[in-house]
């Protein structure tokens, strides 16, 4: 069953439009990746999930149409977005970043357990917990990032380039821990990537957009086999 | 899409401010001339807040320089008006560089603190140097008289000038003459380096752009512009007293760019009409409260047009001209 | 020696003041990089509506917490209300609009109240208190007092509380709150609110000495941005304590060296302003602004 379903996507900045009908969906439980070039809009896709973009067409989510509802209710839907640029709040500690991953839940009895969770997700983080996040690695910062999404315990993870600006073996860490979360808590995951090798290691299925249009929809495993994709994309 | 056409508007306008003092009285036309002198003013603070970015709450400052320096050189050395008024800019060529050079160091906010503390003081300095400025009594002057042949009954094509009038048509020839100045730096090479240093000092500075002498000297040629309004706001008025030039006169400029239009040089014309006219409409519908209504004429307009009077005709334009090209105009 | 220490007593009652409209002034800069020029008025306004309430007869604590109330809702309803229009506009236009707000407020109480000055009941004793060999007077340390209980509430309340650390949090990066489900608008809301009831403590403290009129706050903003220049905009810790050093540099000056009478201390706020900008722009404990390229 498909948690997240978009439908005839079309999104502007503006007068520029920059999504032109995107179809795609994310299987409950699954990760799906939407690669492209820079400028092809997987951002901005991203970004017309959550409400912060003007969108037309279709999304619905667990079953509800959600296009035009804003961003701070679709956190509270279990909707997490770790955007481009990580967004991590720089001037407060890494524990007071993580305290507001979980602000949208209604019921905050167990944070002590989620702090417990996440900290064994990502024990750096717990050595740093009392720093300003500001002082963190690229790295740590987009695992500070991923850790507050988590905070929030959603249902959907939307990931936006979390490799940018990382080391290869940061990148890797990275990716096999969302591949955990994705196995032991159910975590559905819509990661964008640049980075396609990296992305069909992780993802079960892939979409290929191309200036605003989906070219191509398959699921990972095929995609990595495809010479003309690798081509393309991975330039071998 | 087409240019809006600038040359025949601005032409067309001229044609009729050359007729109008002919029309008009006494304080009507001081009042125009008053506009005028306003809009030298607020073009010398756009160049630098709103081409350049550098935010100054202290242009009353550089006006008064300008108006004492004129008023002391006609009084004290009785020097002819006319020339008062390009030392009065020189002076504040110099004064607004040597201004610039500590405010390199200070950005936004910090800016516009120190130019604001700058204009606070402006009434007490002015009063401090009471030999030179006449202390809280100011300097009482006589107005310019046109030239002999202007003022004659036999002068030439009939046109005897009043004081008034001669008043107002230098005023609108430095004006005319400054914009035209203004708005060839702008369009060219200078205007886009202004430019790029306001979005992003770094980058420009990165592109080769010498950050520090083109915001220095855009201090300066701001501080001569508001300089040589102040001259001949002299002239216009007969009379400089400090607290003429206290900190509302520096507020008023700032609206007056805002309300204009930031980046313009049209909109330095629009806020001079506003801050001249629309303090006595307020006054006319509420003599109890005439400023609160000021207030809200500020705050409706800011909702209205955002970015000013210039932001909003150029809007306008654009959604016009997309209209007649067939493209669907969005929001 | 004994007028030093009252002089210096006094400096911190006013620079407590001068502090906590700094304080104000820091709080709403921090969240929307506008300076609200209208800080002041709405001190002012909320004091004579204080004026109001005491004329009626209500008692002086009752009123008090009344107005720190309704202050609180004023401001909130200013930001949604007035400001929330041009909230996406430039920084100068968001400006002119509380240039506009501080003229309809003068004006508006000027018209109601008239402009003719008005005593202002404290609630502190007439009696001076003596400490040891000093006379210190019962207002200045009350409003010392008054000024350490709200500062105490705020830092509690913006340290400790979730609602604090998501205003804290909507203020540095509105874009990471709305993921976070965070409502930025209502926190600015929130922000100008408070900020609007810190602003109202001053006003009624400082109104017993400087009787109320509707200028009463002019001269007092411009030594609240004194204030928050030195102690840094970025800080509000800062701001405060920036008042204190300046309420009493202020009045040491003014006791000590004779010529500076009540307009020469005004330039010396200035100097000060100016040197600070001039030596360290982002004042004593500010962060200098780090920008990534």
């Amino acid at each position: 069953m498909a948690l997240l379903k978009v439908e005839r996507l079309e999104a502007q900045y503006g007068w520029i439009k920059v999504l032109h009908g995107l179809d795609f969906a994310v299987e409950e439980g699954g990760i799906t990746t939407i690669l492209g070039a820079n400028g092809a809009g997987k951002t901005t896709t991203l970004r017309a999930v959550c409400g912060m973009v003007k969108t037309s067409g279709a999304i619905t989510f667990d079953g509800r149409r959600i296009d035009g509802t804003s961003t701070e209710t679709l956190v509270r839907l279990g909707i997490a977005h770790v955007p481009e640029g990580r967004g991590t709040f720089v001037n407060l500690t890494v524990e007071e970043n993580l305290r507001l991953g979980a602000y949208a839940r209604r019921e905050r009895a167990n944070l002590a357990a989620d702090f417990a969770r996440v900290y064994q997700y990502f024990p750096v983080l717990n050595e740093r917990r009392r720093q300003l996040a500001g002082t963190l690695s690229g790295g740590e910062q987009q695992m500070l990032a991923v850790a507050r999404a988590l905070m929030l315990r959603p249902r959907l993870l939307l990931l936006d380039e979390p490799s940018l600006g990382l080391a290869p073996m940061v990148v890797r860490e990275i990716f096999r821990i969302v591949r955990t979360i994705n196995k032991e808590e159910r975590v559905s995951v819509l990661l964008v990537e640049q980075n396609a090798l990296m992305a069909l290691n992780l993802a079960d299925h892939a979409y290929l957009i191309e200036t605003g249009q989906v070219v191509r929809s398959a699921p990972a495993a095929e995609l990595q086999k495809d010479d003309a994709i690798r081509r393309a994309y991975l330039g071998y | 899409m087409r240019r809006f056409p600038t040359l025949p508007v601005a032409l067309a306008l001229l044609a009729v401010a050359l007729v109008l003092p002919f029309m008009m009285t006494g304080f009507r036309l001081f009042q125009f001339t008053q506009v005028f002198i306003y809009a030298i003013a607020l073009l010398g603070l756009n160049i630098l807040t709103g081409f350049n970015g550098q935010i100054s709450l202290g242009h009353g400052a550089f006006y008064a320089v300008g108006a004492y320096a004129s008023a002391i050189m006609m009084d004290r050395w009785s020097v002819p008006f006319l020339l008062t008024l390009p030392v009065a800019g020189l002076l504040c060529l110099v004064v607004g560089f040597l201004f610039g050079i500590p405010a390199l160091r200070l950005e936004g906010l910090y800016l516009a603190l120190a130019t604001f503390a700058l204009a606070l003081a402006v009434p007490q300095i002015l009063k401090y140097f009471e030999h030179w400025t006449g202390g809280s009594q100011g300097i009482v002057l006589s107005k310019p008289d046109p030239p002999v042949f202007l003022g004659r009954a036999d002068a030439p094509l009939g046109l005897k000038l009043t004081p008034d009038q001669w008043l107002y048509f230098v005023t609108l020839a430095v004006l005319v003459v400054l914009f035209v100045l203004a708005a060839n730096l702008l369009a060219g090479r200078t205007g886009r380096a202004l430019v790029a240093i306001r979005d992003n000092a770094i980058a420009a500075q990165a592109m080769g752009v010498n950050n520090a002498l083109y915001k220095s000297l855009t201090f300066g040629v701001s501080a001569a512009y508001t300089g040589v309004a102040g001259a001949l706001s002299a002239g216009a008025v007969a009379y400089v007293a400090p607290d003429t030039f206290n900190v509302f006169l520096s507020i008023t400029f700032l609206v007056g760019i805002v309300i204009g239009g930031l980046a313009s040089i049209a909109g330095a014309l629009f806020g001079a009409f506003f801050i001249q006219f629309v303090p006595n409409w307020a006054q006319e519908i509420s003599k109890a409260a005439p400023w609160a209504i000021y207030g809200i004429f500020l705050i409706v307009f800011m909702y209205v047009m955002p970015r000013g009077i210039a932001g909003f005709l150029r809007l306008a334009w654009v959604r016009l001209a997309r209209a007649r090209a067939g493209t669907p105009a969005r929001a | 020696m004994e007028i030093l220490f009252q002089q210096i007593v006094s400096g911190l009652a006013t620079g407590g003041i001068y502090g906590s409209l700094a304080l104000a002034l820091v709080m709403i800069y921090q969240a929307t990089d506008v300076v609200n020029y209208a800080q002041g008025e709405m001190a002012m306004f909320s004091t004579y509506l204080a004026w109001t309430m005491l004329n009626a007869g209500l008692p002086y604590w009752l009123t008090f917490f009344a107005t720190l109330a309704i202050a609180f809702v004023g401001g909130l309803v200013i930001e949604r209300v007035i400001i929330r229009p041009v909230e996406n506009a430039p920084i100068l236009t968001i400006v002119i609009v509380c240039i506009g707000l501080l003229v309809i407020l003068n004006s508006v109480a000027g018209w109601i109240y008239s402009y003719i000055q008005k005593p202002f009941p404290s609630p502190f004793p007439e009696r001076p208190i003596k400490i040891g060999n000093v006379v210190f007077g019962a207002h200045d340390l009350g409003a010392i007092g008054v000024t350490l209980v709200v500062l105490a509430f705020l830092y509690v309340f913006f340290r400790f509380t979730t609602l604090g650390l998501a205003m804290r949090a909507a203020a540095q990066n509105p874009s990471s709150s709305r993921l976070c489900g965070i409502r930025v608008g209502w926190m600015l809301a929130l922000g100008w609110g408070l900020a609007a009831m810190v602003g109202a403590v001053a006003g009624m403290m400082v109104a017993p000495k400087v009787f109320l009129d509707p200028n009463m706050m002019a001269g007092i903003l411009i030594y609240a941005f004194a204030s928050a220049t030195l102690g840094g905009f970025t800080s509000p810790g800062g701001a405060v304590v920036g008042g204190l050093i300046v309420g009493v540099f202020e009045n040491i000056v003014g006791t000590y060296i004779p010529f500076i009478g009540t307009e020469l201390k005004l330039t010396v706020a200035l100097a000060l302003i100016l040197i600070v900008l001039v030596v360290k722009p982002s004042g004593l404990f500010g962060r200098a602004a780090v920008h990534r390229v």
